[in-house]
């Protein structure tokens, strides 16, 4: 009699019926607090804090690659106005140079990179510059990768490998103070 | 209909968002429409990151603030003064020998003058937090370099 008994409760099943209502609702409090947040950005390293500015005048010309956007967010490169989407192949060119240019870098390493804007700029523009010249460094480095290791170039990739690279093409980008005529 | 598996079912959904939830833990009081970018770094560990918003105020604190850009940290406006304070703050809940990793995530609108935004980049320039993102999306219709760079 206590045996059967036993076997009847072990037998026993919890009903799990309401077990979807109750994921069902923690499922729709997440579906509805979530926020699919997309944390990407370009990271930059701000030179640390010191009263004088940097004096790129001592630098030579044929070095300088010097892009200045006034409020209205138009770009002068190198004395010339020019149209955002050439900024990226006209750096490359400028910091590659493969034709041994008298005018551009004498080579890479000493290539540098002077970005100065306005305080009406929009920071938009700003970003847009930036990302420009960024990627212009990205597709060199990449270029080289590919050439010497046969790899495109990754932040994962081999930690020597991608020294090499950096160390052969080093991104130098120096902000200088904005100037303010423009209306904020 | 056997819906034995329903439960099942519903409870890897449920993982799914569970996992990808973050809970927003600021309400934006000002507009930021972050504009597009294509070299791309993505910010991995979110304990190590501190946001500042720059933006115009929202419709509802118009009247109260104006429509002239805006700094916003943790859940309030700010002056750039309030700048070093905020960092410190978070600061001290990062494990000291992680201080130097400690990323700040500049969310600013795409229309706000760089005026403002050089001011914070000298503030932060002078508090000593040198590593900065600024926050960006993917342009779905461009093409980057097709590097993901650091």
């Amino acid at each position: 009699m206590a045996k059967t008994s036993a076997r009847d409760r072990m037998s026993n099943e919890i009903n799990a019926g309401s077990m979807a209502d109750i994921a069902f609702l923690l499922l729709i409090f997440f579906l509805v607090t979530t926020t699919i947040v997309e944390d990407k950005g370009i990271t930059v390293k701000l030179p640390p804090w010191s009263e004088e500015e940097p004096d790129i005048t001592k630098l030579k010309t044929r070095n300088v690659f010097s892009v200045l956007v006034n409020a209205q967010d138009m770009l002068l490169v190198r004395g010339e106005a020019m149209p955002i989407e050439q900024l990226r192949e006209k750096a490359k060119i400028f910091i590659a140079n493969p034709y041994n240019d008298e005018t551009m870098a004498e080579k890479p390493t000493k290539a540098i990179i002077s970005l100065k804007n306005d305080r009406g700029t929009s920071y938009g523009v700003y970003l847009q510059v930036y990302n420009e010249l960024k990627a212009a460094y990205n597709e060199l480095w990449d270029e080289l990768s590919r050439q010497r290791y046969g790899v495109p170039y990754s932040e994962d990739m081999k930690f020597a490998w991608k020294k090499s690279i950096r160390d052969e093409i080093p991104f130098v980008l120096s902000e200088a103070e904005p100037t303010a005529f423009g209306e904020e | 209909m056997s819906t034995a598996s329903l439960p099942d079912i519903i409870f890897m959904l449920l993982f799914f968002f569970m996992v990808v939830t973050v809970l927003r833990d600021a309400e934006l009081k000002v507009k930021v429409t972050t504009p597009y970018a294509t070299e791309l770094t993505k910010l991995e560990e979110k304990s190590l990151v501190n946001y500042l918003y720059i933006g115009k105020p929202v419709e509802r604190y118009r009247e109260l603030y104006g429509t002239k850009p805006r700094i916003q940290l943790g859940d309030k406006f700010a002056n750039l003064n309030d700048i070093p304070l905020f960092l410190e703050r978070h600061k001290i809940k990062v494990p000291e020998a992680r201080h130097g990793q400690i990323t700040s995530s500049l969310r600013v609108d795409g229309e706000v003058t760089m005026g403002i935004v050089q001011d914070v980049k000298t503030q932060l320039r002078k508090s000593g937090q040198l590593k900065v993102n600024y926050s960006a999306r993917k342009d779905p219709k461009r093409k980057g370099s097709g590097v993901a760079s650091e």
